[in-house]
């Protein structure tokens, strides 16, 4: 952790103008990403969790405040902080193979020969399990290794950041399991820096060393923050047990269910 | 029915189709290919009857027999030509061919790129729109006149006819392919900071190219349906002329030859495109 400042937000506010008016969604918002780090962004639908992973992405800009990462203010997307898309977005005509090359050539096509993307492509694939698939399209694959490719797609460019949207959220428990086990040993062989938006509070406690638990919108911020002292490598059946894991778990519990109780109205 | 067992026994050995062809040699399928091709053939054989009884009703329209019989001398030699106003059958569609591929094919290059800019920019759509919502429903026969004024002669005027009427469902099925590229395509091309090139080459251009094939269907149709009229008013040679030429020589068989032809013709030209359409869709992704 030699840089506790390699993401910051400073005095981020957020407003939307839609058809019924303004829609004030984040505010006050004050985060410190260390290199290496993985955050959870936690809380109910409609948080702001999202946006704030946006903003970090650079898809969309902060309406107040400022946004650095590695020293730079965040002024767009940039292949140096990429993202996993909550619904994979693969692109449907090309191979998991030509998906991954797509990033690969973008990043490295400049300055290294063609063996060496296909490499960097194999590579990735294969660090994600996929070596057997690469030349499936993505409708011949099943939803989780959709999502293995999308995490493939953003590792293979080398990202600083690699920046997750609730990625498992649309997969079944135990595909789920499995990815969040292969996600832990793939940030502990890559050191990845990784800002994760889940709902899942057994993902949160499970992967991350800092759990950002946000308040309910409109207007929402960070709520509190939870440091995870769980030595690393994690395991996920040792964990059940775990005194300390439970203890953190009712923690993020607590907070989603008594203090920012979900409002009435978004109940369904 | 030669063929249909031909056509399994050729196939190709993916999983797929072995399993397929396990299930078609375990049932015979002859009863398939007859509940096939029953419905069809009856409801030909139907219009045949209908036709037979309104011929019989009335002593100035032909039979099919006759008819047929008169198609079998007409297409005996469809590439004779006695001078501009005496070809055979088959230089009249291939005149009418050529003249739709090229009006066709101006509309086309001119169409396709103009529903890409359309699609792309709110200012340029702002621009179009209008235009194309007040021209569109106007029949491309109405061009006529400006294409003879233009033009000064006959077969660039049936051209022009053409590219008016194909124009608009390229543009605007162009456009509206190319407004609804998922959102989620274009979020991936900015996180990877793609160049324009590789945007159109490998997001655009893929996710576009069905709504862009069903512009291209639409406007075949409508040319051949227009091409027909365009030739009865230009004359020349074309299969519209000859049905003009052959009502003025009171030959009824040959018009109803030609209304077969043409209807046969437009249906190839149909499923040609409904073949390339099929053959570069995607599969949706699905999640």
């Amino acid at each position: 952790m030699s840089e506790p400042k390699f993401i910051e937000v400073q005095q981020v506010e957020m407003l939307f103008d839609t058809r019924k008016g303004r829609f004030h969604a984040l505010t006050d918002v004050n985060l410190k990403v260390a290199r290496g780090e993985f955050i959870t962004l936690i809380g109910h639908s409609g948080c702001g969790k999202s946006t704030l992973l946006n903003l970090l992405a650079g898809l969309t800009r902060a309406t107040e405040g400022v946004l650095i990462c590695a020293g730079r203010e965040i002024a767009g997307p940039a292949p140096e902080r990429a993202v996993v898309f909550q619904n994979h977005s693969l692109l449907p005509w090309l191979t998991c193979f030509e998906n991954v090359y797509l990033a690969v050539e973008r990043v490295f096509g400049a300055r290294e020969p063609k063996e060496k993307l296909r490499a960097r492509t194999a590579d990735a694939l294969a660090l994600v399990g996929l070596t057997h698939a690469a030349q499936k399209r993505p409708s011949e694959i099943s939803g989780g290794m959709k999502q293995r490719v999308g995490i493939a797609r953003a590792l293979s460019m080398e990202p600083k950041v690699l920046l997750m949207d609730e990625p498992f959220g649309a997969l079944d428990a135990l595909t789920r399991a499995h990815l969040q086990d292969e996600l832990l040993r793939i940030v502990a062989q890559t050191g990845s820096t990784v800002v994760m938006v889940t709902h899942d509070v057994d993902e949160a406690v499970l992967l991350s060393d800092r759990i950002v638990m946000m308040t309910n919108g409109p207007a929402a911020t960070i709520g509190e923050i939870v440091d995870v002292r769980l030595p690393r490598p994690r395991e996920r059946v040792a964990l059940a047990h775990d005194a300390l894991y439970n203890e953190y778990r009712t923690r993020v519990l607590e907070f989603l269910y008594h203090r920012q109780a979900r409002p009435v109205k978004e109940a369904a | 029915m030669n063929t249909v067992v031909n056509s399994t026994s050729n196939a190709p050995a993916k999983p797929a189709a072995r399993a397929w062809r396990g299930l078609a040699l375990r049932a015979p399928n002859g009863r398939a290919v007859l509940l096939a091709l029953l419905p069809p053939v009856l409801g030909l054989g139907l219009l045949v009857l209908v036709w037979q009884l309104v011929s019989a009703s009335n002593s100035n329209f032909p039979s099919p027999l006759v008819t047929w019989d008169a198609a079998v001398k007409l297409f005996a030699d469809p590439f004779y030509s006695n001078g501009p106003n005496d070809q055979g059958i088959g230089w009249n569609i291939l005149a009418s061919l050529k003249r739709v591929a090229l009006g066709f094919g101006l509309a086309a290059a001119a169409g396709i790129p103009l529903g890409f800019l359309i699609g792309r920019s709110r200012f340029l759509a702002g621009m179009f729109n209008p235009i194309v919502s007040l021209l569109r429903p106007v029949s491309p026969l109405a061009w006529l006149p400006i294409g003879l004024l233009v033009f000064k002669a006959a077969n660039p005027a049936a051209i022009w006819a053409i590219f008016i009427c194909s124009i608009w469902p390229m543009i605007i099925n162009t456009a509206v392919g190319v407004q609804r590229v998922p959102q989620d395509y274009m979020n991936v091309a900015r996180v990877l900071n793609l160049s324009e090139w590789k945007i159109f080459t490998k997001i655009l251009l893929p996710s576009v190219l069905p709504y862009m094939l069903t512009g291209v269907r639409l406007a075949i149709g409508t040319a051949w349906l227009v091409i027909v009229a365009a030739e009865m008013l230009t004359g020349g040679v074309g299969i519209g002329f000859w049905v003009w030429d052959e009502w003025n020589n009171l030959n009824v068989p040959h018009i109803l030859i030609a209304i077969v032809v043409i209807g046969v013709v437009g249906l190839v030209l149909e499923q040609a495109l409904v073949a390339l359409a099929r053959a570069v869709t995607y599969e949706e992704a699905g999640s």
